[in-house]
């Protein structure tokens, strides 16, 4: 029997608490302009890429970029994958990660704080937001506001050009699927396949859904990676820090005295930040880096007279040193370092490497299966003949001629199946499509005075020139008794 | 101890045991869980009614939809045949001898030709082709009537020794030994020669004695050099192909008794087009002529 502790609630206590709503206040500066130009670019690029062409002949789409899945092919510019290469989309993964711990160990959460497609398209919502209900001290005000025509007009509005956002967004998606301007026509004319539509119609929900609604919820409890930032980050990575030795204590507005610090609890800071934290408490995982504040305080520095840079981007070591007297560090400092330089020597090896394999990479494959079912035929002149299904993958973007060769059972003679010269020889010439494979059915006749089984090896070349070249080994079957 | 109470912190009752001072909160179960629950249950009412669902002595109940696992089998299958019914009227009209080899009508004769003779041709010829004692083996160059396409199918049609049937294939090899038409020393010495011109056997006596029984009494049919007549069937015994064996006790009982090798007429089973896959596949095996 446990009684209750005294001194508790005695209405129930809650285990949660909601989310109020943010609303940021619009702010300019420097970094800003930075968020800017990162969004112009980042929105650009996702916009824009599908749409530009790249000529690889008669034989294969023009494309630039297109995740063929149909055909199980993935094109990029000149570079163009199979569903086996599929390693390079591995490699390329692996540079992203060490690329993000590269980043993340110099400039923090720089990844955060600019590129994110959540914190993009959260920023573009809120600028949409704010150019409709106003900046945060009317959106307040309208939160509030009982429901009048103006209120609904304006919160349909917004609500309406989310929508539109989600749309363009989820449509721009498809495009890296499928022909561009094909898709284009067919979906306007509602003639593309249910899966792009369903596909639009999902990412327009999330896109709605997480720009407009759960923003900063997105980054604190959907995400790992602000978790992962604590392994990731060290006392000489960048973040963005409050210099409490120079602001505290703090004054409030008129009354100063000789002992406050440089901050003046102007709120600026609190007001513009996209997350809703109070960057003064210190270093917080909800901290993504958007350095809205830093160009909110130097503003109001600027204004009061004092040093900007009270908040500002700096490592917690030079902090110290900074608060014990020393002169500022240049930020090239905190680049160089063994740690970053490690980094950047693996993710550099990595795309060395990718880009040596991608260059000196087969174009040509072969796989040969013997029969199984005669493992042999024994012909009217005592020869013993043996069947093979000869698969050619050509992944070049035009039709080739390959010759084919055996090596292994003396007097072995080889012809294609369907072709007229029969018992050509030990090279034969085969033509195989563009960017397929091909499969021939090769007969192997030799003398049926040998060993019952035979090593025999076959050899692809390309015949135009290029280093090309593939094996398989198989072997020449023959009756185990002699008659 | 089941002493249900209030939890003070929470406001939510316990289910009133306790296990080393842990106490169980008597929440109740998530709506959105519950809700799901329920929302199963009336999916299951509706699937029961709208699809076959409950098993009765000689059947299930039919559904209202009407659906069955026969029904959309068959519905596949006509599909699939509607699907393959242009290719399989092309394939019944074209005169297979005469059909380019390279082109897609005979890749798909070929195709439709191996799944068809695993179904029809198998059981004597073996799922390869490879054939068995008495079975000729199909990929071989040797043929008793004609290896080009309109022999193959020829035999295809009509078969081997059907009675009935004007065109079908028909040898008539004489039971030398157990027709008296010679005698067993007689045989001995024919098989001697038999084997000699295959190239078993070097020349001997017997060989020697054998030579002019054989053309008194094999040539007619298998020729004066041994290498066979299509026209009867009469296969060549000079080869080093055997379809019921080359060795002395084979050869004698087949002079003995003859051999008397019967193959269905499969016009009889097959339709047009079936019978023009066959034999596309049986000539692209590697004998083809």
């Amino acid at each position: 029997m446990n009684m209750p502790p005294s001194g508790l609630p005695s209405g129930p206590r809650k285990l949660y608490v909601g989310r109020t709503d943010i609303f940021p206040r619009a702010i300019d500066g420097f970094y800003r302009r930075l968020k800017w130009a990162v969004m112009v670019v980042t929105l650009a690029i996702y916009y824009a890429t599908p749409w530009l062409r790249w000529d690889r002949g008669a034989y294969a789409p023009n494309q630039a970029v297109l995740v063929d899945l149909a055909h199980r092919r993935f094109y990029f510019f000149a570079i163009e994958i199979w569903p086996h290469e599929f390693y390079y989309v591995a490699g390329l993964l692996v540079m992203a990660g060490i690329g993000l711990f590269l980043v993340t160990s110099t400039v923090g959460r720089a990844w955060c704080g600019y590129a994110c497609p959540q914190t993009v398209w959260t920023d573009l919502f809120l600028h949409i937001e704010r150019a409709i209900d106003g900046d945060r001290n009317a959106q307040l005000r309208l939160k509030r506001a009982p429901w009048s025509v103006s209120k609904i007009g304006r919160r349909v509005l917004k609500h309406g050009i989310w929508l539109l956002v989600g749309l363009v967004t989820g449509g721009a998606w498809v495009f890296y699927f499928a022909d561009a301007p094909t898709l284009a026509h067919d979906l306007l004319h509602t003639e593309a396949a249910f899966v792009a539509y369903a596909t639009i119609a999902i990412l327009t929900a999330t896109t709605y859904i997480f720009g407009g609604f759960m923003r900063e919820q997105v980054c604190l409890y959907m995400c790992p990676w602000p978790r992962i930032q604590g392994a990731m980050l060290d006392e000489r990575s960048l973040i963005v820090t409050y210099k409490d030795w120079r602001g505290e204590p703090r004054s409030h507005g008129v009354k100063r005295s000789e002992d406050s610090g440089d901050c003046i609890d102007c709120q600026a800071c609190v007001q513009v930040c996209p997350v809703g934290i109070d960057i003064r408490d210190g270093a917080q995982f909800a901290c993504i880096t958007c350095a809205l504040c830093i160009d909110a305080c130097d503003q109001m520095m600027e204004k009061v007279g004092r040093p900007r840079g009270l908040i500002d981007y700096a490592t917690l070591e030079d902090c110290k040193a900074e608060a014990a007297g020393a002169p500022p560090v240049p930020v090239i400092r905190t680049l160089l370092r063994p740690r970053t330089l490690a980094y950047f020597g693996i993710w550099g090896a990595v795309g060395l490497l990718m880009v040596f394999a991608l260059g000196a990479r087969n174009r040509l494959d072969l796989a040969t299966a013997h029969d199984r079912n005669p493992l042999w035929v024994r012909l009217s002149n005592g020869d013993v003949r043996n069947a093979y299904t000869v698969k050619i993958r050509n992944m070049e973007s035009r039709p080739r001629t390959v010759r084919l060769t055996i090596d292994g059972v003396a007097q072995g003679r080889m012809w294609d199946s369907l072709s007229d010269d029969h018992k050509a020889g030990r090279a034969i010439l085969l033509t195989v499509g563009p960017d397929r494979v091909d499969e021939h059915r090769i007969y192997v006749q030799a003398p049926a005075a040998g060993p019952a089984a035979e090593a025999l090896a076959f050899a692809l070349t390309a015949t135009d020139g290029s280093p090309d070249r593939a094996t398989d080994d198989d072997r020449f079957d023959r009756p185990e008794t002699q008659p | 101890m089941t002493d249900r109470k209030i939890d003070e912190a929470t406001g939510v009752p316990t289910m009133g045991h306790e296990w080393d001072g842990i106490q169980e909160l008597d929440n109740p179960m998530p709506r959105w869980w519950l809700w799901t629950f329920y929302a199963t249950i009336i999916f299951a009412i509706g699937y029961c009614v709208a699809y076959p669902a409950i098993p009765l002595l000689h059947r299930a109940t039919a559904g209202t939809l009407g659906w069955s696992s026969h029904g959309q089998l068959a519905e596949e299958t006509a599909k699939a045949e509607a699907a393959r019914a242009s290719i399989r009227a092309a394939l019944a009209r074209v005169d297979i001898a005469t059909l380019d080899a390279h082109s897609p009508l005979m890749q798909a004769a070929v195709e439709g030709g191996r799944a068809a003779f695993k179904i029809n041709c198998a059981a004597c010829h073996g799922a390869g082709a490879a054939g068995a004692k008495g079975y000729p083996n199909l990929n071989d160059d040797d043929w008793l009537w004609g290896g080009d396409r309109a022999a193959i199918h020829q035999t295809l049609v009509h078969g081997i020794r059907q009675p009935g049937d004007d065109a079908t294939r028909m040898s008539q090899m004489p039971a030398f030994g157990r027709d008296g038409i010679l005698k067993p020393e007689e045989i001995a010495d024919v098989v001697s020669y038999v084997r000699f011109v295959s190239r078993q056997e070097h020349a001997s006596a017997s060989a020697r004695r054998g030579a002019p029984l054989f053309a008194a009494n094999c040539a007619a049919c298998h020729g004066a050099d041994a290498k066979g007549g299509r026209p009867f069937g009469a296969p060549n015994l000079t080869d080093a192909i055997w379809l019921y064996g080359g060795d002395r006790e084979t050869l004698t009982a087949t002079v003995t008794n003859a051999r008397y090798g019967v193959m269905p007429a499969w016009d009889k089973t097959l339709d047009a087009a079936t019978l023009n896959m066959l034999t596309a596949y049986i000539h692209s095996l590697g004998g083809g002529e």
